[in-house]
């Protein structure tokens, strides 16, 4: 059958069967190989993709399940060459040893800013919980994701003065 | 791992998919997120060769808290519940549970109607349909039937649904004013299957037990009701003697099976300790709500 998803903000379709995993569509018919195939039973989230937006596990989703909706990797995160906030925490922070874990967390971490800008230890911890670092690196996870929290907080576009003016407390 | 190769349908109506059932229910699973379908297809413990995914019913994909009855659609996510202010608000129980079920990814697929369907003895939810006397509401081409969830539960992995039936919609009698629920779970780790769990809910009336829940995970073949502990709390003004009696009572439910996880006798303490921890969460809830 053909599965056709919006994968980084490109429409892109494929053959396959109805069997395939997600994971494998986007590694082998698309030849993204970002994403990571780990422990394949739904433990590791080596292989975390945003589906819409919210992070999933794509060894344990099929790849006709996806059809018409919006897939992000790690390759959709940096843009025009630059490193995202979250990439360039994990650069600044030391946030990977081996790397096979970091695409996962990085998805993970971009998903949770996007919906908390200023996630406390706690937020972040029950974020990546879904995701292991079999190099046991967590701490310098953590530090990654709030470094790059606090670099998009003070790049945040600032509202207008007339907008404070009139109300806007957030 | 792969599964074994199947049909694959997502139907874009439930009458349609009602349909597809008539005709093909019996070789056909229904996925709704796929997260306990897909592990046990690709350990090829299932083998349906069609898989009717629900993934495009937005008519079940819905919650609400109006009246007397709380609604939860079959396409809801436990992350939807999760994040739902008025299920929260309406019923503590349903976001105490929430949290503790897999990990945030599974959540962001999985589905509380699907894991009630896969009925296995170690899910969280169907404990906590249990102790709120929740109902299923099931729908096949002849027609529509309501299951209370005491009588759903048939065996490990096994409900009383029929093979062209379709989990469209569980139903919550809303807790009244002077409830609390709490669920208590023990696992090795975030995602583990639950060793022991424990829902409690209750509702207070003039300071006496009015009604009493109890559901306990992962110590029979099924989620079950400790029905001999609810029996003993109502009617009763809570004590710290009562609470002893009930947790006592519910520690002597189910018959747990030693295992990995730990053994028989050490899970009937958790039950133990986690129902006099869930009556004290829930009695206190009550109270907070009452005064």
């Amino acid at each position: 059958m053909k599965v056709t998803v919006t994968i980084n903000g490109a429409e892109r379709s494929a053959e396959c069967e109805p069997r395939t995993l997600l994971v494998d569509f986007i590694r082998t018919r698309l030849g993204l190989t970002g994403t990571h195939i780990g422990c394949d039973t739904t433990s590791c989230g080596a292989c975390t993709v945003l589906l819409d937006g919210r992070p999933v596990k794509s060894c344990t989703l099929l790849a006709p399940m996806a059809d018409g909706h919006a897939l992000t990797t790690v390759e959709g995160l940096a843009k025009g060459g630059a490193l995202s906030p979250v990439q360039d925490g994990f650069h600044q922070e030391h946030g990977l040893q081996c790397g096979f874990c970091t695409p996962g967390m990085m998805l993970v971490a971009t998903a949770l800013l996007e919906r908390n800008p200023d996630p406390s230890e706690d937020d972040i911890r029950w974020a990546i919980s879904g995701n292991i670092c079999r190099c046991t690196g967590y701490m310098n996870i953590v530090k990654a994701i709030q470094h790059a929290a606090a670099a998009q907080r003070a790049t945040a576009v600032v509202p207008e003065p007339e907008q404070v003016a009139a109300g806007a407390s957030a | 791992m792969y599964p074994a190769a199947f049909d694959y349908v997502a139907p874009a109506s439930l009458d349609e998919t009602l349909g597809i059932l008539a005709e093909r229910g019996d070789e056909a699973k229904v996925m709704a997120g796929g997260q306990s379908l897909i592990p046990l297809m690709k350990l090829r413990l299932a083998a349906p060769s069609v898989v009717v995914d629900l993934g495009r019913l937005d008519e079940l994909q819905f919650m609400s808290a109006d009246g007397g009855t709380l609604r939860i659609g079959a396409r809801a996510r436990h992350a939807d519940i999760e994040s739902s202010a008025e299920l929260r608000r309406a019923c503590a129980l349903l976001h105490d549970a929430v949290r503790l079920i897999s990990d945030p990814l599974v959540r962001n697929m999985g589905t509380a109607a699907g894991s009630i369907c896969h009925a296995d003895p170690q899910g969280d939810w169907g404990s906590v349909m249990l102790a709120l006397g929740a109902s299923f509401v099931l729908r096949s081409t002849a027609g529509e039937r309501i299951v209370d969830s005491a009588a759903f539960f048939t065996g490990p992995f096994s409900t009383v649904m029929r093979a062209d039936e379709v989990m469209t919609e569980i139903r919550i009698p809303a807790p009244p004013p002077g409830s609390g629920g709490s669920y208590h779970k023990l696992e090795r780790k975030i995602g583990d299957f639950a060793t022991v769990g424990v829902a409690v809910a209750i509702e207070l009336r003039d300071g006496v037990i009015g009604r009493a829940g109890i559901g306990l995970t992962a110590v029979a073949p099924t989620n079950i009701r400790a029905t001999a502990a609810e029996r003993a709390l109502t009617g009763q003004a809570p004590s710290d003697a009562l609470i002893a009696e009930a947790a006592q009572l519910a520690a002597q439910a189910g018959e747990p099976r030693g295992d990995i996880r730990g053994s028989a006798e050490y899970k009937r303490d958790v039950v133990r300790v986690y129902v006099q921890r869930g009556l004290r969460a829930a009695l206190r809830q009550a109270r907070e709500v009452s005064a």
